[in-house]
């Protein structure tokens, strides 16, 4: 469902080049539950970015169920993002002093859903990742890990084809992090939410189905779990 | 979407009530400052205008030197005779009346009361020429007048303060050192556009004033109105060549004495305040301006603040067109608070200062929704640059923001 072929991301010109992938060739199938790994400066954050079409790659092709969205212009990547991707991140990145309902309706504001629609399809969301009757809570009045639910609810809200978590654990404790991680592959397996989760714990990246890992921006081994 | 939009910036604002409402001072006094002088500025005019009608309409004003600048020249003081009237009444034509009269300032004494009042010589003419009515009695008559009888008419400001009660005529005041019998009193007229009381007065027969209180035979002004407005022009032109000839004007030499039309005072002194009003409408502008700039400045600043969210709003499909219609409408939205308590200050400034003036309150709704339009476009203009900017956010960057 996703192809990168031969992706390069390079930063700056001349001496203070630096090239963050440095051609990299990626298949996911739709459904597959991928850990990218690799130690901070190995180009896993960059290749998520490239992958979450936050940023373009310098040279190469990024195919999207046969089209290749690397040259897309920032709108069109914005409505990609809007219609096929739901985001996780590290620093959960809700917005302050807004209800979680709201939070998680966001997406479909700009999908441009009517109010009550947009209302319940947040509610169930919300009831689905374990968080029903916290709706009218702001992200201040909720711990680390059910700010990161409310994130996952506003992820996959929209019933996007691809969710990308970018250390979805990094900020929470070691039990809140394998509820996280359960709720993921929870997604995984009962919806077919293909999953790219960038971490560096082996313990998380244990729930992945495949687990890639980068060093000096190019992918350097891939081993798949029997399922 | 822009209701969802105009929401989010309502929300915004209320976050940041004190800081919003410092935000929106500038506008606020600009607009307050435009809609209360265009208001008090409006009134002031009106005012004016129908003072100078209560001075009488179709009239010529005559007086004693010349319209030239500089020092007065020689002659140019000397009064009108009666030789000048009765050449004006012999040449002029399609005239209503025309009404020579002298004034001087007298101590003027009722029982305990004094105080210097504006005293008139003129003939019976005058009030109809000068279209005063009367709230008791009526004018001394042409007997009265040709016989220069100590008959007076009073203003209500002598009635009120001197004589000090309603029931006047029939009443002797002393004006000068010449006991005068009341005939008749005016009908109010307030103050003059000049500030002057309009009330302060006494008119007597032309003959009495000179041979009682003036103790000449002096002219100082003379007032002449003609039937039509369309007769004013060729009244004047006669008048100037009747006058010149009876003063003895050199040829080529300049007029001694000057011909006003009350009508053209009227509309110089409209268009001045109208010139004021718009020189400090100006001054407003600029703290519009001013305004703008701080509209500008903090919506750089919640910008600035909200880098992440708007990284947030990016990643998860926002377009940059969407961002900029947010920050777009929250400059705009906050613009137009600032005008609606902007106008609502200036109504409020403009109806203390009308009261306080004693002018009309005259709402032109046209400023008041331009006042709005305007602050709105002030929103637009410099809220464009920070909305732009946000619009223009790298989302990776902008998420990494701390």
């Amino acid at each position: 469902m996703i192809e990168l072929r031969n992706v390069t991301r390079v930063y700056g010109e001349g001496a203070s080049e630096v090239r963050a992938l440095a051609g990299v060739d990626l298949d996911i199938q739709a459904g597959e539950f991928v850990a990218i790994m690799g130690a901070s400066g190995s180009g896993k954050s960059t290749c998520m970015n490239v992958l979450g079409c936050l940023d373009r790659p310098t040279s190469g092709q990024h195919f999207f169920q046969g089209v290749d969205v690397a040259p897309l212009g920032n709108d069109a990547r914005a409505l990609f993002r809007r219609n096929f991707l739901g985001f996780v991140f590290q620093g959960f990145n809700l917005l302050a002093r807004t209800t979680a309902l709201e939070n998680v309706e966001l997406p479909l504001v700009y999908r441009g859903l009517g109010r009550r629609e947009r209302h319940e399809k947040a509610a169930a969301a919300l009831h689905a990742v374990g968080l029903e009757g916290r709706e009218d809570h702001t992200p201040a009045e909720l711990s680390g890990g059910q700010q990161q639910r409310v994130a996952i609810a506003r992820a996959v809200v929209s019933d996007p084809t691809v969710l990308l978590a970018d250390e979805p654990t990094g900020n929470l404790d070691s039990a809140r992090s394998h509820d996280i991680m359960k709720l993921l592959k929870g997604l995984n397996q009962t919806r077919g939410l293909t999953i790219l989760m960038v971490t560096h714990e082996q313990d998380m990246a244990a729930y992945a189905s495949r687990q890639i890992h980068f060093a000096d921006g190019l992918i350097v081994s891939q081993h798949a779990k029997a399922a | 979407m822009l209701w969802e939009a105009i929401k989010l910036a309502l929300r915004t604002i209320r976050r940041n009530v004190l800081r919003s409402i410092l935000t929106l001072l500038g506008i606020v006094i600009g607009v307050a400052s435009v809609i209360a002088l265009v208001t008090l500025g409006e009134g002031t005019t009106t005012k004016v205008t129908a003072d100078l009608a209560k001075l009488g309409s179709n009239m010529l004003i005559i007086r004693t030197g010349g319209n030239a600048p500089g020092p007065p020249q020689a002659n140019e003081g000397r009064s009108f005779t009666s030789r000048d009237v009765d050449a004006l009444r012999a040449g002029v034509q399609n005239v209503r009346g025309i009404s020579p009269s002298a004034n001087k300032q007298v101590n003027t004494v009722y029982g305990a009361n004094a105080d210097n009042v504006t005293v008139t010589g003129a003939e019976p003419v005058f009030f109809t020429v000068q279209d005063w009515s009367f709230a008791q009695g009526g004018p001394f008559t042409d007997a009265e007048a040709r016989g220069g009888d100590a008959a007076c008419v009073i203003g209500e400001t002598v009635r009120r303060e001197i004589l000090a009660k309603d029931d006047v005529l029939g009443e002797t005041l002393r004006v000068g050192t010449m006991p005068c019998r009341i005939v008749g009193v005016l009908a109010a007229k307030g103050q003059s556009a000049f500030g002057s009381d309009q009330d302060q007065v006494i008119v007597m027969p032309l003959r009495t004033f000179h041979r009682r209180i003036a103790g000449n035979t002096r002219i100082s002004t003379i007032a002449i109105s003609t039937n039509t407005a369309d007769d004013m022009a060729p009244a004047q032109a006669a008048i100037a060549e009747i006058l010149r000839d009876t003063r003895r004007v050199a040829r080529g030499a300049e007029d001694n004495f000057s011909v006003r039309d009350m009508t053209q005072l009227a509309s110089t002194l409209s268009s001045t305040s109208g010139v004021m009003t718009g020189l400090l409408s100006a001054v407003a502008a600029v703290s519009l301006l001013v305004g703008g700039i701080g509209i500008m400045n903090i919506m750089l600043v919640s910008v600035a603040e909200r880098t992440r969210e708007i990284g947030i709003r990016l990643a998860i499909g926002a377009l940059g067109s969407q961002v900029l219609t947010q920050f777009l409408v929250e400059a705009v939205v906050l613009c137009l608070l600032g005008g609606l308590i902007g106008i609502a200050l200036g109504l409020g400034l403009a109806r203390l200062g009308a009261t306080l003036l004693d002018v009309p309150y005259n709402v032109d709704l046209g400023t008041v929704l331009m006042s709005f339009g305007f602050s709105g476009l002030i929103g637009l203009v410099f809220g464009f640059f920070p909305a732009r900017r946000a619009a223009q956010l790298d989302p990776i960057e902008a998420l990494r923001h701390e």
